[in-house]
């Protein structure tokens, strides 16, 4: 009888608690340090308070930079900074965690300017808000200083539907180009855990097994005379770089390039972002089976070796960037999109084409 | 009812281009988050619907705040909302 009396007194209390609250419900931090839980963390659930969350990011962040020994004493460390999230939430942590645990590292931001109008342009104002900050270095190289094209004038030549092709090599032999002027040890990339889940997928889906045996390595290298890159953010959830960025106010960049977006990695991202809302663990369980898959010795192991014409990283002869300039350079844009012995036979035509047109000039 | 709305990570651009706007919710009802959604699905939006929602709720990669607290710890869609309120939309789905 007592213990009836005893509930329904509770249940009185909790009941005008209810009303007077209004509904709110406040969910305290899992650390028990008394505050109030601000958001759900999608890798363990766990309800963390504002400040148990920095620590939380900041300490794993940490962790994933010891155990993979990423960085040594007394390097120069390049953050390619493009204004987005990722990269201003990367440079923000690097400054912290160099500070913290006298890491030593000498901090400096590097960016690329693709040359697209209206896009590049507020993205950079982003990176020098950045340099400005954190009192950073930074280096900016422009695909005109480069390769003497900017994007904008790309798209002319070629139209919308290669453009990706185009950027995306130039942007990766550009970082490595940039890292040689700068004299650096390595470069630090923004790429998180939701980037990487989706890179193992694209690669899965397009048959790329050269692409999907090194994309989830934290730390890729092309060989010695190559500048290693660096994944901090390998195993940092998208959604807690955005929570992060907000609840520190940290000003960066958010437009998609304004020419066409990758149809099908946007196909692949929205399927990943469906299967987090019902199972959160997915991109780490994405990122671990692509760590632990093997792959058979038929298959050819791609070498990277070095481009003989520009001296930089590839896995062909010429490399990709100069196969693509030259397309550029002779008014055939199209040169290097799909195989090569098709851009042999369109090179071949052109020349044969110019032999005929001195002759008719004589 | 007054509100605060606010956008970012490139939400905005689905609604006009504009990061922050004071609302006057009908005081006559009462407002859960799930009508929320449809207020400014039918109000505010101006870009394509499948950018911000799915179904009833908003599209995965869109984050919900309010009053700076992960609307995973509100009841999400049931969360009633409370007069001087700020609800944040933040994408995660643009470029970093
Ligand atoms: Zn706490
Ligand atoms: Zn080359």
């Amino acid at each position: 009888m007592m213990k009836f009396k005893i509930t329904e007194v509770v249940v009185t209390f909790l009941s005008r608690l209810y009303c007077n609250t209004s509904l709110i419900m406040v969910v305290l931090c899992k650390a028990n340090c008394g505050n109030k839980g601000v958001l759900k963390r999608p890798k363990t659930s766990d309800v963390l308070c504002k400040e148990c969350f920095f620590k939380a990011f900041e300490l794993e962040i940490h962790e994933t930079i010891t155990r993979n020994k990423l960085f040594k004493s007394g390097q120069r460390v390049a953050i390619a900074a493009s204004g987005g999230k990722d990269s201003t939430v990367l440079a923000h942590v690097m400054k912290v965690l160099n500070e913290r645990y006298s890491y030593n590292l000498k901090l400096i931001l590097l960016s690329i300017d693709e040359g697209i109008t209206g896009y590049r342009d507020d993205s950079l104002e982003t990176v020098k808000q950045n340099r400005d900050d954190y009192q950073m270095e930074l280096k900016i190289l422009s695909y005109e200083e480069l390769y003497g094209w900017t994007m904008d004038r790309i798209v002319e030549q070629i139209g919308r539907s290669n453009n990706c092709t185009f950027c995306g090599v130039f942007r990766r032999q550009a970082l490595d180009r940039g890292a040689k002027m700068l004299e650096v040890d390595c470069v630090a990339t923004g790429h998180n855990a939701d980037d990487i889940a989706e890179t193992v997928l694209m690669n899965i889906l397009r048959g790329d097994i050269a692409r999907l045996r090194r994309c989830t390595d934290i730390c890729t290298s092309g060989g010695e005379d190559s500048i290693p890159r660096v994944k901090p953010l390998k195993y940092t959830y998208e959604k807690e770089i955005v929570m992060y960025a907000h609840f520190k106010k940290l000003v960066y960049f958010s437009t998609e390039c304004i020419f066409a977006p990758n149809a099908y990695r946007g196909h692949a991202r929205a399927f990943l972002k469906d299967l987090e809302k019902v199972r959160p663990s997915v991109i780490m369980d994405i990122i671990h089976s692509g760590e632990q898959m093997r792959f058979k010795d038929t298959i050819k192991k791609q070498i990277r070796g070095i481009c003989q014409t520009c001296g930089f990283v590839s896995s062909c002869q010429p490399c990709k960037a100069c196969i693509l300039l030259e397309g550029l350079n002779r008014g055939l844009p199209k040169l290097g999109i799909g195989k090569k012995s098709k851009g042999d036979r369109m090179k071949a035509q052109q020349d044969l084409e110019k032999l005929h047109r001195v002759k008719n000039d004589f | 009812m007054d509100i605060t709305l606010d956008f970012g990570g490139g939400a905005e651009v689905l609604f006009n281009n504009i990061k922050k706007r004071e609302l006057k919710l009908d005081d006559g009802t009462k407002w859960t988050l799930r009508s929320f959604l449809q207020y400014m699905k039918d109000n505010l939006l101006t870009d394509r619907l499948e950018l911000f929602m799915q179904g009833e709720s908003v599209r995965p990669g869109i984050l919900v705040l309010v009053n700076d607290t992960d609307w995973e710890l509100l009841g999400e869609l049931d969360y009633e909302i409370q007069p001087k309120d700020t609800i944040s939309f933040i994408s995660t789905l643009h470029g970093g």
